[in-house]
């Protein structure tokens, strides 16, 4: 083992975890990339498999440059033998063993119930984020997907969802998820957006210091204006309407408390309500290592070190910011990665372009999250007898019994006493909803297994013969 | 939940209650329990009479409450894979039956008509139907509501406020004083914490459990079925990594298996050897759980004490100041008869149950 080179196990292959693979392997370091998708890019990089055979994928991309040269650089690697990537492979716990070696267990394929290991010297944690969506009357029914989840249906299936669409919630997502729908031939309804963007323009400092930004912004303007969308910025929606699927939303002005204007609904007819409220990081892995935990993301130093030795973090995981930053924080984390285990003193000045584009993308997204918010009092849309919780079928009438009446004042007490969030996603997709439905901050979850595992996998899990 | 069994016991014998929680409502080890009611893992003598009479106090507020938090008497199986372990847990059975537990031996052809699932091959079994669970976290939250004591959540306790003869007078918190003559401390894994507060040496030390969860099933384990090694394992003193799965079916449908013991201090990072022991010990019993899945799995820290006996009653050491803490994996099961024993004694009357053995005061200030 000793003339071998030292091994980096990089989880997830989105911008963070190609970049991070390819700056490592440059250094030498053997990398086995490891992503749960059946081709790398991640849910930025997204493609449609190559049986479909689209013709154009680029055109509901931007950077796609980026990612052909990335794509590249993989095979390239891969073809080298110096990075190896592990398709389909969905990693359930990463389990620190002997001194300065780590086990990373996975399942293999769409069933997931092939166990597989990977040893390493050292893992890398880009586990990207997933989408953040708060419930309303009606959010439940079919015609209702998650604003990302358009978004893949338009880059991955070239599927498109319906033929008149909604697209609501907050945050920059939604103007690609708008804008992209309107191009595949979907009338766009409207836009609805609870913050109001404009508030971004009084912004001077944040916006000249990113004119790309800026302009990527007009040009989604653009678009918007070329496919006629109305946007409605300070508007949210109040109820998705149907019997057996979506047939109309209502929409409502918001004061400048966030509150519903009274007497401003008004009902648009649509078959697809694509709706986000901003994205959250994957954290589970580093939870169950005891990585330390700043609010909802992984804390990293400079190198992007987490503070459990011999684990890194890049990417939407140590914090949203999209996948600029992602790269970034990347390239840094291989680079700090193969410079420590190869025994060399990291320099922080051979990445300064990318330490540079990072503290330029943190501020950016900092200044964005000052706009884009839900609306302050969103909770009083919500009816009792709205679903909050979604796989164990918990109202919100439930989870305010429990806070009025039974002395929950947090998630996981909500969570113990009305099983919200205890059903096959976790508590996921509802932690956002029941902290705000309880008035409290969100925390940490503690999903100490990432994925389910079937008890048999689990019970042989590092047993030395299975490797 | 042993706190939330004090207040209510309390306020039913008159007295005005305050509950002080520097967390929410089960925020501590109650929050990460099974809701064990067990009377089979105890051998004869205090714990086992504690255990009697919180079962029966348990039953009574069953009657009035037990649907909210989710009683159930569905008994528990222990079963032996080795002939030697059968005999070994049959005499431990006939010592609990002479103490007043039902103990009922289950031949090997009889076994799969209690637990139609259970792996073959096993040796025998003892069936004790007074086994019974309950939803900890629900029936904390309903015992603090039926006691109708003063809830405060989210108060951190900071001090034992003493007057100048050294008797108990309240307690500071972050949020204001609570003066009262009597206080109880019912900290759990943190007694130790606050019995200092009051200057005095409580030995609880924190013992960590991992628990697993599986994805929701129809029902197919009737009972609470764990192998006989579990009884070693609660007795044991040993720090390192304990484990013998208790295998139970729940209303709402997931299996929970439980029970890993190991004394790691407040260590919140997961083990995948507790976890993995766990599913194989569940897998051997119940050969039809291999290929279902954990959806996750929480750890809590037991209170642990040197004696294995929960400390209940008054410190002779700080007049007004009572202890309810210590209870280690048994605090569900044991917090009713706790909660009327401090009762009993806060009012001055004698105690259902001799209280020595539980004494707070039993520790040498230097042990532990």
């Amino acid at each position: 083992m000793a003339t071998e080179r030292p091994h980096l196990a990089v989880i997830g292959a989105g911008p963070a975890g190609l970049a991070a693979s390819l700056a490592a392997a440059a250094h030498g370091v053997r990398v086995t990339l490891i992503d749960s998708a059946a081709g790398a890019g991640g849910q930025f990089y997204r493609r449609p498999p190559a049986g479909l055979g689209a013709r154009r994928p680029e055109a509901l991309h931007h950077r796609w440059r980026t990612w052909r040269r990335l794509g590249d650089a993989l095979a390239a690697r891969v073809e080298a033998g110096t990075i190896r990537h592990l398709a389909d492979h969905h990693v359930w716990c990463v389990e620190p063993v002997e001194r300065a070696e780590l086990v990373v267990h996975a399942l293999l394929g769409p069933l997931q119930e092939e166990p597989v290991t990977v040893r390493a010297d050292a893992v890398l944690l880009a586990t990207g984020g997933y989408e953040k969506v708060l419930p309303f009357p009606g959010w439940t029914l079919p015609g209702v997907v998650t604003a990302g989840g358009a978004q893949a249906m338009l880059k991955g299936g070239l599927v498109v969802p319906g033929q008149r669409a909604v697209v609501a919630g907050t945050g920059p997502l939604l103007l690609p998820v708008a804008t992209g729908l309107a191009a595949a031939g979907v009338e766009v309804a409207a836009l609805v957006e609870s913050a109001d963007p404009k508030a971004f323009l009084r912004r001077p400092v944040a916006l000249a210091a990113h004119p790309a930004k800026v302009a990527e912004g007009v040009r989604y303007g653009a678009r918007l204006l070329r496919h006629h969308v109305k946007v409605l910025p300070r508007h949210t929606v109040v109820a998705a309407h149907g019997e057996q699927r979506l047939d109309a939303v209502t929409v409502a002005a918001l004061d400048t408390h966030g509150r519903v204007g009274p007497g401003t609904e008004r009902r648009i007819a649509c078959d697809t309500l694509a709706v986000g409220h901003g994205m959250l990081a994957h954290i589970d892995l580093a939870e169950s290592l005891g990585c330390r935990i700043d609010g909802l993301n992984v804390a990293v130093d400079e190198e992007q070190r987490t503070d459990v030795p011999g684990v890194w973090a890049a990417g939407e995981t140590t914090g949203i910011g999209g996948a600029a930053l992602s790269l970034a924080e990347g390239h840094i984390a291989g680079r700090s990665a193969a410079a420590r285990l190869t025994g060399t003193r990291p320099d922080p000045h051979t990445w300064a372009r990318a330490a540079r584009s990072r503290r330029r993308a943190r501020e950016f997204f900092a200044a964005l999250d000052t706009v884009y918010a839900p609306p302050a009092h969103w909770t009083d849309q919500v009816t009792d007898e709205t679903v909050v919780c979604r796989c164990e079928e918990v109202t919100a009438g439930a989870v305010r019994k429990a806070v009025d009446e039974l002395g929950a004042g947090d998630v996981r007490t909500v969570k113990l006493l009305t099983r919200a969030g205890m059903g096959w996603c976790q508590g996921r997709m509802c932690e956002p909803a029941v902290a705000g439905l309880a008035g409290c901050e969100q925390t940490p979850a503690r999903r100490l297994l990432a994925r389910p595992v079937p008890l048999g996998v689990l019970a042989r899990a590092g047993d030395p013969e299975d490797d | 939940m042993v706190g939330a069994a004090c207040a209510l016991y309390a306020a039913r014998s008159g007295l005005d209650v305050t509950l002080v929680d520097r967390g929410p409502v089960a925020g501590g080890t109650t929050g990460a329990g099974e809701g064990n009611l067990l009377v089979s893992d105890k051998e004869p003598g205090p714990e086992l009479d504690l255990a009697l009479l919180s079962g029966r106090l348990w039953a009574d507020l069953a009657e009035e409450l037990g649907e909210a938090f989710e009683y159930e008497a569905k008994g528990g199986v222990v079963v032996a894979a080795t002939p030697e372990g059968l005999t070994a847990l049959e005499t431990f059975a006939a010592g609990q039956r002479a103490a007043g537990v039902e103990a009922v031996p289950v031949a090997a052809d009889q076994l799969h008509t209690l637990e139609p699932h259970l792996a073959p091959g096993l040796t025998g079994a003892v069936h004790y139907p007074q086994d019974t669970q309950v939803m900890p976290a629900l029936a904390a939250a309903h015992l603090v509501r039926a006691s109708g004591a003063r809830l405060l959540t989210g108060r951190t306790v900071t001090e034992v406020l003493r007057t100048a003869d050294g008797a108990v007078r309240g307690v500071r918190t972050d949020r204001g004083d609570l003066h009262a003559p009597v206080v109880v401390n019912a900290a759990g894994t943190w007694g130790a914490e606050v019995a200092a507060l009051a200057g005095v040496f409580l030995p609880v030390l924190p013992r960590r459990g991992f628990v697993l969860v599986t994805e929701p099933l129809p029902r197919r384990v009737r009972h609470k079925v764990y192998a006989a090694d579990y009884v070693a394992d609660v007795a044991s003193d040993s720090a390192a990594l304990g484990t013998s799965p208790v295998v139970e079916g729940t209303a709402a449908g997931p299996i929970l298996i439980g029970a890993s013991r190991e004394r790691v201090g407040f260590d919140r990072s997961l083990s995948l050897p507790a976890v993995r022991a766990l599913a194989a010990g569940a897998t051997r019993l119940f050969p039809f759980l291999t290929d279902v899945r954990a959806l996750r799995t929480y750890l809590g820290f037991r209170p642990y004490m040197p004696d294995h006996l929960p400390a209940i009653g008054p410190d002779p050491r700080v007049p007004g100041l009572f202890h309810a803490c210590g209870h280690e994996g048994a605090g569900i099961g044991l917090a009713t008869g706790t909660g009327r024993l401090i009762a009993q004694v806060v009012a001055g009357r004698t105690p259902d149950l001799d209280l020595t053995p539980f004494r707070p005061d039993r520790f040498p200030k230097e042990a532990g």
